[in-house]
């Protein structure tokens, strides 16, 4: 029974595969661009403010734009900020980037099992560069494996609102009426949300899951001595907690990664 | 001494690369492990879930907003999916009851 069973996932596996191989790269590019344009538009708005706080730093509008251009990276940035600001050596800067970013440790870890295994090894350096929350969620959305193709379209459209948004922040800093700011900030969320409240409708399970995350969170935030961990470090506590829990609770028994998501 | 801010930068852009290539890189075979499957599984609906909740309340000027903008995207994502639709409405429901309050 669980041969058979087996055999029939096999054998699914590979007609999916056949059926992935005659979508071209290009079809993946342009799909992904199509995902990366809200995102674009979210980090437009949040690299704005990051902008500003850059200047404030005292960088220059074109190391503001680099600095977004190479690390891609809302939270490390702003850690980034203060570890400039203070004068903290090389290493202290590399520790804190390594423990303000280890999520995407955990991220590049997961999108490693889900590129389709036929891509040339070169892709996974090239890859790398676009792991940010939001791209790796969708990316991870994408029914069955990934094509790389699909996280360079998303990357092509959402990295440039990333740097756009900064280099506009340090150009023209405070312009926006703080009610569009204020506004804008919450479309990040807001595409999380997109990425996590349909699988969980679908499956008990994961809404358990979701539920479960955001209530530890919010404990995490208002208990006393755990309320002092950095945000960084909470997501990684969190996670490793919370699905490390669920791992062992409710193994997923086979390819299970049918997280639909209508793009 | 203060470290030269341009250099700074560099390691900082070196240093996230790495974090984010290396598991990408090393980790090339498929995992078998059943742990770390299931691990890996639940990993982007616990981190996304928990970057969102409660930032999202204190991301816009006061709670009320932040409030209106979480309960638009949970209602338009039940109901659409839509990764645009969830990201505006969220957008508009706090611009709108910023407006009000």
């Amino acid at each position: 029974m669980e041969n058979d069973d087996l055999m029939a996932k096999q054998s699914e596996e590979r007609t999916i595969l056949m059926e992935e191989k005659k979508n071209s790269g290009r079809t993946w590019f342009f799909r992904g661009m199509k995902a990366g344009i809200p995102i674009g538009m979210g980090y437009f708005a949040v690299a704005f403010t990051l902008g500003i706080a850059a200047r404030k730093t005292g960088l220059n509008v074109l190391q503001s734009g680099f600095m977004s251009a190479t690390m891609l990276a809302s939270a490390g940035q702003f850690a980034g900020f203060g570890a400039l600001a203070s004068g903290a050596g090389y290493l202290e800067m590399a520790v804190t980037q390594i423990v303000v970013n280890l999520r995407y440790l955990l991220m590049s870890s997961a999108l490693s099992q889900k590129v389709m295994r036929d891509q040339p090894f070169f892709h996974r350096f090239l890859m790398a560069y676009g792991v940010t929350d939001e791209i790796f969620a969708v990316s991870m959305g994408v029914e069955g494996k990934l094509h790389p193709c699909y996280m360079y379209g998303t990357t092509a459209t959402a990295a440039p609102g990333w740097v756009l948004g900064t280099v506009m922040g340090a150009l023209l800093g405070m312009i926006l009426p703080a009610r569009v700011m204020s506004a804008m900030s919450v479309a990040l969320y807001g595409m999380f949300l997109a990425i996590v409240i349909p699988p969980a409708k679908k499956s008990r399970l994961l809404a358990g899951v979701v539920i479960v995350s955001m209530a530890m969170s919010a404990l995490f935030t208002k208990l006393p001595v755990l309320n002092q961990v950095s945000s960084g470090f909470q997501i990684i506590i969190l996670t490793i907690l919370v699905a490390g829990a669920a791992a062992v609770l409710f193994p997923v028994k086979e390819e299970k990664e049918e997280t639909k998501n209508a793009p | 001494m203060r470290p030269d801010g341009n250099l700074g930068l560099l390691v900082m852009a070196a240093t996230i690369y790495l974090v984010r290539a290396l598991p990408l890189v090393l980790l090339r075979k498929e995992i078998r492990n059943p742990f770390i499957r299931s691990f890996l599984y639940y990993v982007p609906y616990v981190s996304l879930s928990v970057m969102t909740f409660p930032a999202i309340l204190s991301a816009t000027a006061s709670l009320w907003s932040g409030l209106a903008g979480f309960a638009a995207a949970f209602v338009i994502a039940w109901a659409d999916g839509n990764l645009f639709r969830v990201s505006i409405g969220a957008c508009l429901a706090v611009f709108l009851a910023e407006l009000i309050v």
